[in-house]
């Protein structure tokens, strides 16, 4: 059949699931004084159209940044600007100013829910359909049923779609940086990536691994002549898109300082809330929160998450391959997940993104952990109230990518690159590599849905209120523990075959 | 891997329901009908299903659904018991709505069966094909993922699923000749709804000559003496059997007339409020135009002229001004005189299995243009069986894909709020794509699978589906003329079931190469 026709098939069912998980309740439905996500969204919109720019991300008299103060850079804010002024048009109460708080209605989520479509639509979407067929190998048949799979990643719907959020924008930016920079467009994957930048602060994330795939690639063009000129594009690339997006900001120092301030605040703690990262795991163990400072704290989460990013870096930056920047992609998100201050359950995203990019090369382990990111919210998700969404957008996520990209199958050694774990560990005897992985995979599946199914059915003891989120974070933990240490190894053993290293380049 | 295919096939599309599910929040009144029939059927007595009336919505489908619902109401009571209590009109706890969706969904299994039987009978071609463009692989999709069934089950919450699913059962087991067990399902399925009394003649007429009559002469005419006693008998005792199970204890308590008058209500009006694509859509239209150009034309004074509230409520009667007023025995008549030459071509020219798939078609269709008070989604019934002569035929191709895609978008207005609105259409655009590229494909390398006409035709559909969905809400006609898009929708889409009737009358009366398959 037509690649198109199936290509426009897989997308109008993505659009459909979309729509289908958005029809369901958001976070903080009907919780005054609060509320959640979906308020701080409607609030910036009210916020951002009705003051004036200075004002926005100042506390005043008629900017409380108690009740959801703006918190992402500035892109952020001028699209909800933009959202705004199409609110306006249709029903001003949405935005009317103090007025307008806690506004809910079946009316005015249609409207957010159709804000969030459409820019997935213009940003998102695309970037993944061009990148499965143009950046993934195999036969039309195997990109298709790689697009289907990303396009079904249940937590990225479940986030966006459910809990409320705008995180499909700077992922699609980002994944354009990424399909920019596989095709060879360095000067334009660095502008999208800004651009992704200035709308979540989160993408720093990913900085790292751009920042040594381009500084690798001058090098390599060499350090003075092609390289440098290369370099020197790419630097003003940067500060020109980051000098417009911030320019109403630039006139004032102290606008721009209280902005930098509202994105990064350093006053909250080590973690939040319970996340799938080592300080609250760790915490369950030892209570670090009580035994350290605040500062050194701080400076422990810096020093670890530094230490966990430099051996994937450092190998990008010596061999700038995409391959390899796919790989530092995902080991530097999960390095700064992990290991750094202040994660939200929420930035496991920043993770699945990258690990989506190899489910073509490395399936079942891509899946593996795509279904542990999205387990690893599963409190946030029955906070919401979005149960039937989770349970069957995980269920089709499963069934349909083992089919699809036939993940069981290819388990060889080979294929799961995991010759190098045979060289360290090889004091112990030898497996058939495939069997066991397979077999943990099972196990894995298993304890995942009995832990989905006890958080929902059962009551926890009045002594332990918080046993079924611990037991899950710390599942997800070990789960993505486990994966940062494969990628890691991945990304230090041999490359891939000949003819696949050379369509990565 | 076909099977494994199907397999698939068959988990997505419960995905896919699944998912759809999440979308009624809001339920329109066939949810309330078939709570109050759990309910009727849990709490009262037998000798009381028929005569209940405390809400609007009283039983009005053969016994052997209403056995069906006091099955489904023994998994309720596990739900939430309150909606099982005839007073509670318009219940609708989250258990509830949760149950009634499950079941639909599990009921469904029904409907999948069918799917594979169906594939089975598919004539595969020679040479070795990538899966996606087998017939059989195609059917499953065009079967399963059908959009007009997944919208009307799911959004507007009615067990077609299953009786489609009984129906194309039966339609397979006939294919398959194993005509025994394709009576008996067809039978169940006429004591589970009686609208498939409509389809009746094409099984009736097809058994009789050519499972009665064992062998035909050699130019194909019937040859007297070998009719079967036995079979005759067997066919007899099945559909006595069944209906005597579903009717029996009313028959017992003397209550058929009253069964009887609840099954056949003809009270409503001609059209359904939603004007399904037929015949009497165009004869409105031309009525009301004929009205409005006599008043122009001061042939006729306003005054006289009835109010015409053909489009308006639910289930009014209304009249015509200048053409003649339609009635239900006419619309029979019409009915039954539209039928008739496909049932007599095959009492006299059998063609097999596949000729009776045709005269079903054809009796669907026919019953569908000329029928009182149709509902547009009655389209189904030609369109799920047109699937399987689609996979086969080059012809039939052509005719399924007009009748399919005006057959759906005449169900688009049933969808009206905004909300179900992206769902609508990218499920349509999804079907569509797919039904066209896969066709093209599987019958490819004779020039193109569609005539100009119909290309032309079918590009019309999207310029009056834009019309409709965007153009309308946003001009100044919204306020005064607000069944205009409904008017158009059904005026444009019924030319196009018309054509296809017209197309497979056609295909039906020439002669057929196919022999006689018994």
């Amino acid at each position: 059949m037509k690649t198109w026709s199936l290509v426009s098939i897989c997308v109008l069912l993505g659009v459909v699931v979309r729509w289908g998980v958005s029809l369901n309740s958001y976070s903080g439905a009907g919780k005054p004084p609060m509320f959640g996500d979906y308020e701080a969204q409607r609030h910036w919109q009210e916020v951002t159209y009705n003051l004036p720019l200075q004002e926005w991300y100042f506390n005043t008299t008629d900017n409380d940044l108690n009740y959801w103060g703006l918190d992402y850079p500035p892109l952020t804010a001028y699209h909800s600007w933009i959202c705004a002024y199409v609110a306006k048009i249709i029903n001003p109460d949405w935005v009317e100013l103090h007025k307008s708080r806690g506004y809910e209605s079946p009316t005015h989520k249609l409207f957010m829910r159709t804000t969030v479509l459409v820019a997935d639509l213009l940003i998102y979407i695309p970037a993944v359909v061009l990148y499965c067929l143009y950046l993934t190998d195999g036969s039309s048949k195997k990109k298709i049923s790689t697009l289907l799979c990303f396009l079904l990643y249940p937590g990225l719907i479940l986030t966006d779609y459910g809990h409320f959020q705008y995180n499909g924008v700077s992922l699609g930016f980002a994944l354009w940086g990424i399909l920019a920079l596989g095709l060879g467009w360095d000067v334009s994957g660095s502008m999208a990536f800004s651009l992704a930048l200035n709308y979540k602060q989160m993408e720093l994330y990913h900085a790292l691994p751009f920042f040594c795939y381009l500084m690798g690639k001058c090098i390599k063009a060499g350090p003075m002549g092609r390289g440098l000129f290369l370099l020197v594009r790419i630097a003003a690339t940067v500060l020109a898109t980051f000098a417009l997006c911030w320019l109403p900001f630039l006139s004032d120092p102290s606008q721009a300082l209280q902005v930098v301030r509202r994105i990064f605040p350093v006053a909250r703690g080590l973690f939040e809330d319970k996340v799938a990262n080592t300080w609250c795991s760790l915490n369950t163990l030892i209570k670090i929160r009580s035994i350290l400072s605040g500062d050194s704290q701080l400076y422990l989460s810096l020093a670890c998450t530094f230490l966990a990013v430099l051996p994937s870096s450092f190998r990008l930056l010596t061999k700038p391959t995409f391959w390899h920047f796919k790989l530092a992609l995902v080991n530097s998100s999960l390095a700064f997940f992990l290991f750094s201050y202040q994660v939200h359950e929420k930035s496991i995203l920043l993770a699945a993104l990258p690990v989506c990019l190899l489910l073509n090369d490395l399936p079942l382990i891509a899946i593996w952990f795509l279904q542990a990111s999205t387990f690893s919210m599963l409190p946030l998700f029955l906070k919401d109230g979005l149960l039937v969404p989770y349970v069957v957008t995980s269920l089709a996520f499963l069934f349909f990518s083992l089919y699809l990209l036939s993940a069981l199958d290819h388990c060889s050694e080979d294929e799961l690159r995991m010759g190098a774990y045979n060289k360290l560990l090889f004091f112990l005897p030898k497996m058939d590599l495939a069997c066991v992985v397979r077999w943990k995979f099972y196990i894995s599946v298993a304890v995942m849905a009995v832990l989905s199914i006890v958080s929902i059915a059962l009551v926890p003891p009045p002594h332990l209120p918080d046993l079924f989120p611990v037991l899950v974070s710390t599942t997800a933990f070990l789960h993505f523990f486990g994966t940062f240490v494969y990628f890691n190894v991945v990304q230090f053993s041999e490359p891939p075959s000949r003819k696949s290293q050379k369509k990565n380049n | 891997i076909l099977v494994y295919d199907q397999n698939n096939l068959s988990w997505s599309r419960s995905y896919l329901k699944f998912i759809v599910l999440q979308i009624y929040n809001l339920h329109s009144t066939d949810f309330e009908v078939h709570r109050n029939w759990l309910a009727i059927t849990h709490s009262l007595p037998v000798s009381r299903w028929y005569h209940e009336n405390t809400s609007e919505w009283t039983l009005d489908y053969p016994p052997l659904f209403a056995w069906f619902e006091f099955g489904l109401s023994h998994v309720a009571q596990h739900f939430d018991r309150n909606m099982l209590q005839v007073e509670n009109l318009n219940y609708a706890s989250p258990s509830t709505v949760l149950f009634q969706r499950l079941s639909v969904i599990f009921t469904d299994v029904v409907f999948i069966y069918a799917a594979k039987e169906c594939c089975r009978c598919v004539q595969e071609q020679k040479g070795s094909r990538d899966v996606l463009n087998r017939p059989s692989f195609v059917l499953a999709v065009l079967l399963l993922w059908n959009f007009g069934l997944l919208i009307v089950d799911h959004i507007h919450f009615q067990y077609n699923g299953f009786l489609f699913g009984v129906l194309l059962l039966s339609v397979a087991k006939h294919l398959q000749s194993q005509h025994l067990q394709g009576a008996l399902l067809f039978a169940i399925l006429l004591n589970l709804k009686h609208i498939y009394l409509y389809v009746a003649p094409a099984y009736g007429i097809y058994l009789l000559r050519s499972y009665c009559f064992t062998q035909d002469n050699k130019d194909g005419s019937i040859r007297w003496m070998s009719f079967s006693p036995l079979r005759l008998l067997a066919l007899g005792s099945i559909v006595v059997s069944v209906c005597a199970l579903s009717f029996g204890p009313f028959i017992a308590m003397g209550q058929l007339p009253q069964v009887l008058s609840r099954l056949f209500p003809f009270k409503r009006g001609l059209c359904h409020a939603y004007w399904a694509p037929n015949i009497w859509a165009l004869y409105n239209v031309l009525d009301k135009g004929l009205a409005v150009l006599g008043v122009r034309l001061k042939l006729l004074e306003e005054a006289e002229l009835p109010r015409a509230s053909m489009t308006g409520g639910l289930v009014q009667e209304f009249q015509h001004s200048v053409l003649l007023s339609v009635s239900p025995s006419a619309t029979l008549v019409c009915t039954l005189l539209s039928i008739l030459p496909a049932v007599a071509s095959i009492w006299l020219r059998p063609c097999g299995a596949r000729g009776f798939l045709r005269c079903l078609l054809l009796c669907a269709l026919g019953s569908f243009m000329f029928g009182w008070h149709v509902h547009e989604k009655a389209v189904l019934i030609a369109i799920l069986p047109l699937s399987i002569l689609a996979v086969e035929s080059r012809e039939d191709a052509r005719i399924f894909l007009v009748l399919t895609t005006t057959g759906h978008y005449s169900l688009f207005p049933l969808l009206f709020t905004p909300t179900e609105r992206p769902v609508k259409v990218s499920l349509m655009l999804m079907f569509t794509i797919f039904s066209f590229t896969a066709l093209r494909k599987l019958h490819s390398g004779q020039g193109p699978l569609l005539r100009p006409l119909e290309v032309v035709y079918l590009l019309g559909l999207v310029v009056v589906a834009i019309a409709c969905e965007v153009v309308f809400p946003l001009s100044p006609w919204q306020q005064r003329l607000p069944f205009l898009p409904l008017l158009a929708t059904s005026v444009y889409c019924s030319v196009g079931v018309c054509y296809s009737f017209l197309r497979l009358y056609v295909r039906l009366l020439q002669r057929d190469d196919k022999p006689k398959q018994l």
